[in-house]
């Protein structure tokens, strides 16, 4: 069966659904969307249909072929040389015309296609009529209707796939015209290809040549290791840009007029096969969009709902963290009785139960609740279609700083999670752009630091103050968070990042109804899981080092302590303590633990402990010399300092460079600290507080 | 029929392109979209701060900055 294997490609343009196809293709759970998460690297899975296996290639989402971004090239390449049976590509029936562009460009690569309409309940709700049969019998190759999100018209599109791909003949597929003049060029350079590379489309490597796209001449001799442009092509080649040149024609008008004909032989052909009945079916996005982008309302309405998450994840995060944390500990007492009871020597026992387990059960009952509740919400926004729209809203600042709207997104998903705002900076083209947004996500605080935040805004700046005065102050927080972003990007770019913003049009796709069970198993599988398996890999380890830290004696004195009475005086100058700047040093594994750790070095424990009573801590607190300045220093430098490990990790993932990760964690360390030693120096010097 | 730039249509107002004086990398992605001389474009919204705004091409809404706008030359309808 396995020689037999059939290589299908899945084309397309982003947000019409293809990974929704891809899916119920294959039953592999990827996720949909083109945002955080898309196909950047080619996914693959199988399926079995009428006893034959078929390996199916989901490319890179792209609008056409013509460009030279890396998705189109992978894109192309894998068309042209893939030596694929069938190309499916998917079309949003909605927008036929723009998407029937790229069906032109890949049908001239490699005619074996198929196109597969998708959402085309969406277009039945827009009164949008399709006339499936006359498309297909236009462009000479098979047409098949699907709604992928509601399972329909798949069965047709796997009876077809298998059809298409045993066809050893096949009729004629439509062939764009251009102008005559590039028509004639390829008539005297297609007869010499033909001789060379038969087995290849001749019309379009002629094209090609024409067009002196130097990248695809390049990628030919290195699938085919010949070299197309001998000495009789170059004169074949010398002779049409004569007749170019006496014609007046540039090479810049040569690809206007091709893509110009291929985008009116899409307009051509959809004013024949698309009956619009409605003219107006885009009333309900138009009023949703003049709400969600209008000028008074659009930023409050995108920082009341970012607001409401937060605040939806922290309040729910609370009982399932605790009967978590009761789970793990309950676990944790069966092992120290089996560790008992096998003998095990206690210190080996004290070791893994009170250093390396306790740490690795913390970090997962903190942080697995809030990730599995904010991931989720912020993935249904993302379904609906809104983070576009919140990209159109923020550009202009972004844009300011020389960076790229779309960052703004990443920033949301970083008050998540900032290892899932890292990676979600792919969505960003230009990379400089991307590295700014890589190098300035933890600039924003994620849902580690903010219950840290909270604590100490309880404790020192409103005690028992008001529920509403501390959101305010939270939210106060978070703006001088995206505040520092900007001001960083624009810095950055400045200085070690030198550019201007990138081109940048970005679609505002149609409002779509979420898939609620969709978006809940991919949000937790892709994002929540995936961060967590990074924190867990750092946090056994941490757990040793901690424990060895608090119970290592020299003396009289832990190592804890020596390190932490070492650093007093340096911390001192930035308004903290020793105690403080080792948890924060020993919270490189997950933020969460930082505040457990001042705990255990105040109050000399062995190991991680938590104080439930706000009054009691401050007390703790207060005993051990913190002031509301302290407090003020302490909050800055959890907004600005090294990205958790988790984070860095995922930074050195991202660039491909240790020199960038290490800048990511100088950067916001030395911001932090400036501002701490300016705060502290003002205090003093003015006596202030 | 009014000639003028992309960034200066109002928002509901149509217009037909003339022309696309945008260089690199914006012209290519302008080209992706559809928008060649001879597209109708509607303009549908502004961001908040008035730019960028969003336009409606070929049956897809995109965003373009009004700074990459300026460059297209257009004719208002009606």
């Amino acid at each position: 069966m396995k020689q037999n294997k059939r290589k299908i490609a899945l084309a397309g343009n982003p947000n019409v659904g293809k990974s929704t196809v891809f899916n119920a293709l294959t039953g592999m759970h990827q996720h949909t969307g083109n945002w955080p998460g898309k196909t950047v690297s080619n996914a693959s899975g199988e399926y079995t249909y009428q006893n034959k296996l078929y390996r199916i290639y989901d490319l890179p989402g792209t609008y056409s072929l013509i460009s030279h971004s890396e998705e189109e090239e992978i894109a192309r390449d894998f068309i042209c040389f893939g030596e694929i049976d069938v190309t499916v590509i998917v079309c949003d029936a909605v927008c036929l015309e723009r998407n029937l562009n790229l069906v032109l460009q890949i049908m001239e690569i490699n005619p074996k296609v198929i196109v597969c309409v998708n959402l085309l309940d969406e277009a039945k709700k827009k009164k949008i009529h399709i006339d499936l049969k006359a498309l297909s019998s236009y462009l000479g190759v098979p047409v098949v209707g699907t709604s992928a999100r509601e399972k329909k018209g798949l069965a047709h599109l796997l009876k077809t796939i298998e059809k298409t791909a045993e066809q050893k003949y096949r009729k004629a597929s439509y062939v764009v015209h251009y102008n005559s003049y590039i028509e004639k060029a390829i008539d005297k350079i297609e007869p010499y290809i033909k001789e060379k590379v038969g087995n290849l489309n001749t019309r379009w490597v002629s094209l090609k040549l024409i067009d002196q796209d130097p990248i695809i001449l390049e990628t030919l001799k290195d699938h085919l290791g010949i070299n197309i442009v001998d000495t009789k092509m170059e004169k074949i080649l010398l002779e049409v840009q004569n007749d170019l040149l006496e014609q007046d024609i540039i090479l810049s008008e040569v690809k206007d007029d091709v893509v110009a004909s291929i985008i009116k032989t899409a307009e051509d052909i959809c004013q024949k096969v698309v009956v619009f009945e409605k003219e107006d079916y885009r009333r309900r996005d138009k009023k949703i969009d003049q709400i969600l982008t209008s000028k008074w309302f659009g930023i409050p309405i995108m920082l009341a709902l970012l607001c409401t998450i937060f605040w939806i994840t922290m309040i729910g995060a609370n009982v399932p963290s605790t009967l978590l944390s009761n789970g793990l500990f309950w676990i944790s007492d069966q092992i120290e009785k089996f560790l008992n009871f096998i003998h095990m020597p206690a210190i080996v026992t004290d070791i893994f139960i009170n250093g390396v387990y306790k740490v690795l059960a913390w970090v997962v009952s903190v942080m697995l609740p809030p990730m599995a509740i904010f991931f989720p919400l912020f993935t249904l926004l993302e379904d609906l279609g809104y983070l576009p729209r919140i990209a159109f809203n923020l550009d202009k600042y972004f844009k300011k700083c020389s960076a790229c709207g779309k960052q703004a997104l990443s920033m949301c998903m970083g008050f998540g999670c900032n290892a899932v705002g890292v990676t979600g900076c792919r969505i960003i083209d230009s990379p400089r752009e991307r590295l700014l947004a890589i190098l300035t996500n933890a600039f924003v605080p994620c849902n580690g630091r903010f219950p840290m935040l909270i604590t100490l805004i309880g404790m020192f700046l409103f005690t028992g103050g008001s529920g509403f005065m501390s959101s305010f102050i939270l939210t106060i927080v978070i703006l001088i968070s995206i505040l520092m972003t900007l001001l960083m990007s624009k810095i950055l770019s400045k200085t070690v990042l030198k550019g201007v913003p990138s081109s940048f049009t970005l679609e505002l796709p149609p409002y779509r109804k979420p898939q609620i069970g969709k978006v809940i198993i991919h949000s937790i599988f892709d994002r929540t899981l995936f961060v967590l398996g990074r924190a867990i890999m750092v946090a056994a380890p941490a757990g040793l080092i901690i424990w060895l830290l608090a119970n290592l004696q020299i003396g009289d004195a832990s190592l804890l302590k020596i390190c932490s009475d070492f650093l007093d005086p340096f911390a001192k100058i930035f308004g903290m303590d020793g105690v403080i700047l080792m948890a924060f040093i020993l919270g490189f594994p997950a933020n969460e633990i930082v505040i457990p750790i001042m705990i255990m070095g105040y109050m000399s424990l062995g190991s991680l402990t938590e104080v439930h009573d706000l009054e009691i801590l401050r007390n703790l607190f207060v005993q051990n010399g913190w002031t509301l300045l302290t407090a003020l220093c302490v909050m800055t430098f959890c907004l600005f300092h090294f990205p958790c490990s988790t984070t860095c990790l995922t930074i050195k993932k991202e660039t491909g460079s240790f020199k960038w990760t290490i800048f990511s964690m100088i950067l916001p360390t030395v911001i932090g600290l400036m501002i701490c030693f300016l705060l502290t120096q003002c205090v003093h010097v003015f006596r202030l507080l | 029929m009014k000639k003028t730039t992309l960034d200066l249509l109002r928002v509901g107002e149509k217009a037909i392109i003339i022309k696309v004086n945008n260089k690199g990398d914006i012209r290519r992605r302008l080209l992706d979209i559809g928008l060649i001389p001879g597209t109708e474009v509607e303009s549908i919204l502004k961001s908040p701060s008035g730019d960028p705004a969003a336009f409606l091409i070929r049956g897809s809404l995109f965003a373009i900055r009004s700074e990459d706008a300026s460059k297209i030359e257009i004719e208002v309808l009606g």
